[in-house]
C-alpha cells in the first residue's frame, strides 16, 4: 500500500537536533581530543623530518600525511585507525538508545516516518565526522604553512581534499555499521562491543586470515615457475572486502602520487615507465575509482539493511 | 454520537500464529472521554499503536480523525497526541528543548512553539522549571511534561496509554483533572488505565479488552447491566435477622453483597430503594438506602471472575 507524504519530512529536524547533540556532548570531545591530538602529533613530527631530510619535493604537503617518524605512525595510518573508533562511538547507540529512553515512540508519534528518523540520525553523523575532518585537516593545513613557509599546491590541494572524501566515505562504512548494530541489540553495550568487533577483525586479524584462505583454495603463494597469479588474485580479492583495505589504497594512491598500479603488475606493464614519476591528479582518481565507490557503496548496502531492519521493528517504547 | 473522531473494523494484529488484537470494532465519538481496560497482553497498547500508525494491523481498516493510520499516517500523526506509559525524555535537554524538538517534528514555526510551551507548562503545573535539565525531574513531572507535549500540539485526539501508572495519589488526582481539562477543550481521550476508578472518574464510556477482543463496550451503567445483572446499586444498612436471604429472594434483584455486619449491597434492574424498604420494615430496623453508582471495579472483577470460570 502507498504511504502518503514525503519520507523525509523531518530530516532536517532530526539531523539539526542529532548533529549539535553529536558535537555537543563529552563523548565527542573526548574521542575528537584524542584523534586531534594523535593527528596534530604525527604532522608535527612528519613536518620536523621533512625539514631535516627533504630538500625539494613537488608534493610537500602530502608528505606531512604520509610520512612517519618514530614512535608515531603516519597521519593517515592514525586516522585509518581512529577514524572508525569515532564513527562506532556516533552510531552504536543511535536507535537503541531512543528505545532505552523511551522516546522512539513518542519521536514516531510526530508527524514523521521511520525513514527520516534513521536517515537524520545517519546524515547528522556524517556531518559530525565532516566538521571534526574539516577542522582537522584545517589544522593540518595551518601547521604545514607555518612550520614549512610553503602554500599547498593546486594538486594538491585536490588530492587532499579526494583524501577528505575517501576517510569521509570510510566513516560512513563504519557509522552506517555501528548504527545497523545499533538497530539489531536493544543493549547500546551488545551493540558497541560488535561494531568493535568488525572494527578489530578488519583492522587486526583480516590480513592475517586473507592469506590463509588464499593458501588453502589457490595454493602456496610461490610456486617453482615464480609467484602463484591465482593466489594473489584471490588474496587481493579478500583483501578487498575489507573498507580498511580500500581505505589504505585510496589513501596511498592520493597522498604519494608515484603510485601507478593497485595491485600486481607483470614486468610487461611497467615497461616504458618513468618509475617515480608522479601521475596527474586525474590518473590517481582513476586509479582509486573502483575503491572509492565500494566505500560508498558498502556505506549505502549497510544502511540499506539497517534501514530494512528499522522499518520492521515493533515499536512500544 | 456527532461526530466520529476514531472509528476501527475489523483490526487484527497476529505475531506469526500469535493473534494479539483479534477484530476490534470501535467508535469513539468527537469529544468523548473513552477508557479502554483489560489485563496485561490483552491487546490494548496494540490497538492504540495502529490507530497511531506505528503498527500495521493485519487485518482490518481504521480511521483517525478522517484519515487511514496504514495510508495517511503523517495526517494522523498532526491531529493526534500520544502519551506513552512511563514516557521518556532526552535527560541531557531542557524541558523546553525536548518539547521544542518535537514541536518541529510536528510543524510548529518558533513562534508558535515559543507561545504554547509557556501557556503549555503553566496549564500542566510546571511554569518555572521549562529551561531545567529533564534529568533532574520526577515521574510525576515527566509525565506532565509529556501532557505538556500533547497540548503544545493540540490535536483533535488525545491517545494516554496508562498515564498514571507511576504517579502518586495527589499526582494522579490533578493529572486526571487535567484530562478533564482536555474534554473541556474538545479534545477526544482514549484512555487506557489499569486503575478502574480513575477511568470511571473521567471517562464516558468504557471499551473492556480481553485476549485481544472487545468483550464488552458501553457506559459503566450499561457495563453494569450485563455483567452484573443491573444497572443500579442499592447500599442498605439495617440491622435484623436474614436479609441477606430477603432481599435475594426479591424479584429484579440480581445481586446481594454483604459488605459488613449490617451493610449489604445490592445490584438491582431497577430502583428497589422502595420495595427494600417495604420488605425490611416488618421485621427489621432500617437504618438507611442508599443509591450507589456501579463501580467499574467490579464490573471488571465480576467479567474476569466469570471468563476464568468459563474457561
Amino acid at each position: 500500500m502507498r504511504r502518503e507524504g514525503s519520507p523525509l519530512t523531518g530530516v532536517g529536524v532530526v539531523l539539526a537536533k542529532e548533529a549539535a547533540d553529536y558535537l555537543s556532548g563529552p563523548r565527542m570531545w573526548l574521542l575528537e581530543a584524542l584523534v586531534f591530538l594523535t593527528a596534530i602529533g604525527a604532522a608535527y613530527a612528519a613536518i620536523l623530518s621533512i625539514r631535516a631530510t627533504i630538500g625539494e619535493s613537488p608534493f610537500l604537503f602530502l608528505r606531512l600525511f604520509t610520512m612517519a617518524q618514530d614512535p608515531l605512525p603516519s597521519f593517515i595510518s592514525l586516522i585509518g585507525f581512529l577514524i572508525p573508533l569515532v564513527a562506532i562511538a556516533i552510531g552504536f547507540d543511535a536507535v537503541n538508545g531512543e528505545f532505552s529512553r523511551r522516546t522512539m515512540s513518542r519521536v514516531l508519534a510526530q508527524p514523521i516516518y521511520r525513514d527520516a528518523l534513521l536517515l537524520g540520525k545517519f546524515l547528522a553523523g556524517l556531518l559530525a565526522l565532516a566538521i571534526g575532518l574539516v577542522s582537522l585537516w584545517l589544522l593540518v593545513i595551518g601547521l604545514g604553512l607555518l612550520l614549512l613557509g610553503l602554500p599547498p599546491s593546486g594538486e594538491e590541494t585536490i588530492r587532499m581534499a579526494g583524501f577528505f572524501v575517501a576517510t569521509l566515505a570510510y566513516g560512513g562504512v563504519w557509522l552506517a555499521m555501528a548504527m545497523l548494530f545499533s538497530v539489531v541489540f536493544r543493549a547500546p553495550a551488545t551493540a558497541a562491543l560488535a561494531a568493535l568487533g568488525m572494527w578489530l577483525l578488519f583492522a587486526l586479524f583480516w590480513s592475517v586470515l586473507t592469506p590463509l584462505v588464499s593458501a588453502l583454495v589457490a595454493g602456496p603463494p610461490d610456486t617453482i615457475f615464480g609467484p602463484n597469479l591465482a593466489y594473489l588474485h584471490l588474496s587481493q580479492a579478500l583483501d578487498r572486502i575489507s573498507p580498511n583495505t580500500l581505505y589504505a589504497e585510496t589513501a596511498l594512491a592520493l597522498l604519494q602520487p608515484a603510485t601507478r598500479a593497485l595491485g600486481p603488475v607483470f614486468y610487461s606493464q611497467i615497461q616504458g615507465a618513468l618509475l617515480g614519476t608522479p601521475l596527474p591528479a586525474a590518473q590517481s582518481f582513476l586509479l582509486i575509482w573502483p575503491q572509492l565507490t565500494g566505500l560508498v557503496a558498502t556505506m549505502i548496502v549497510i544502511f540499506a539493511i539497517a534501514y530494512i531492519v528499522f522499518q520492521r521493528q515493533e515499536i512500544r517504547a | 454520537m456527532s461526530e466520529v473522531a476514531i472509528r476501527a473494523h475489523g483490526l487484527t494484529k497476529r505475531y506469526g500464529a500469535v493473534v494479539a488484537v483479534d477484530h476490534v470494532d470501535i467508535e469513539v465519538g468527537a469529544g468523548e472521554v473513552v477508557g479502554i481496560l483489560g489485563p496485561n497482553g490483552s491487546g490494548k497498547t496494540t490497538t492504540i499503536l495502529m490507530l497511531l500508525g506505528l503498527t500495521e494491523p493485519t487485518e482490518g481498516r481504521a480511521e483517525v480523525a478522517g484519515f487511514d493510520p496504514l495510508r495517511a499516517p503523517l495526517e494522523v500523526k498532526r491531529r493526534v497526541g500520544y502519551l506513552p506509559d512511563s514516557v521518556g525524555f532526552y535527560d541531557g535537554l531542557s524541558a523546553r528543548d525536548n518539547l521544542a524538538y518535537t514541536g518541529r517534528l510536528a510543524g510548529l514555526t518558533r513562534g508558535e512553539i515559543d507561545d504554547r510551551f509557556e501557556r503549555a507548562m503553566i496549564r500542566v503545573g510546571l511554569p518555572d522549571v521549562g529551561r531545567e535539565r529533564v534529568s533532574s525531574f520526577s515521574r510525576g513531572m515527566r509525565q506532565r511534561l509529556g501532557l505538556a507535549e500533547i497540548l503544545m500540539k493540540e490535536p483533535q485526539i488525545a491517545i494516554l496509554d496508562e498515564p498514571t501508572a507511576t504517579l502518586d495519589p495527589h499526582s494522579t488526582q490533578e493529572f486526571l483533572a487535567m484530562i478533564r481539562g482536555l474534554k473541556a477543550d474538545g479534545t477526544t481521550v482514549l484512555l487506557s488505565s489499569h486503575h478502574l476508578d480513575q477511568v470511571q472518574s473521567v471517562c464516558d464510556r468504557v471499551a473492556l479488552f480481553n485476549r485481544g477482543r472487545i468483550a464488552l463496550a458501553g457506559s459503566v451503567t450499561e457495563l453494569a447491566q450485563q455483567v452484573l445483572g443491573g444497572g443500579h446499586v442499592i447500599d442498605v444498612e439495617v440491622h435484623g435477622p436474614d436479609v441477606a436471604e430477603r432481599l435475594r429472594r426479591m424479584p429484579d434483584v440480581a445481586r446481594v453483597q454483604t459488605l459488613g455486619p449490617e451493610l449489604y449491597r445490592v445490584d438491582c434492574a431497577r430502583d428497589l430503594r422502595a420495595e427494600i424498604a417495604r420488605e425490611l420494615a416488618a421485621s427489621s430496623a432500617l437504618v438507611g438506602l442508599r443509591f450507589a453508582a456501579p463501580s467499574l471495579n467490579e464490573v471488571y472483577t465480576r467479567y474476569f471472575d466469570e471468563a476464568r470460570d468459563a474457561a
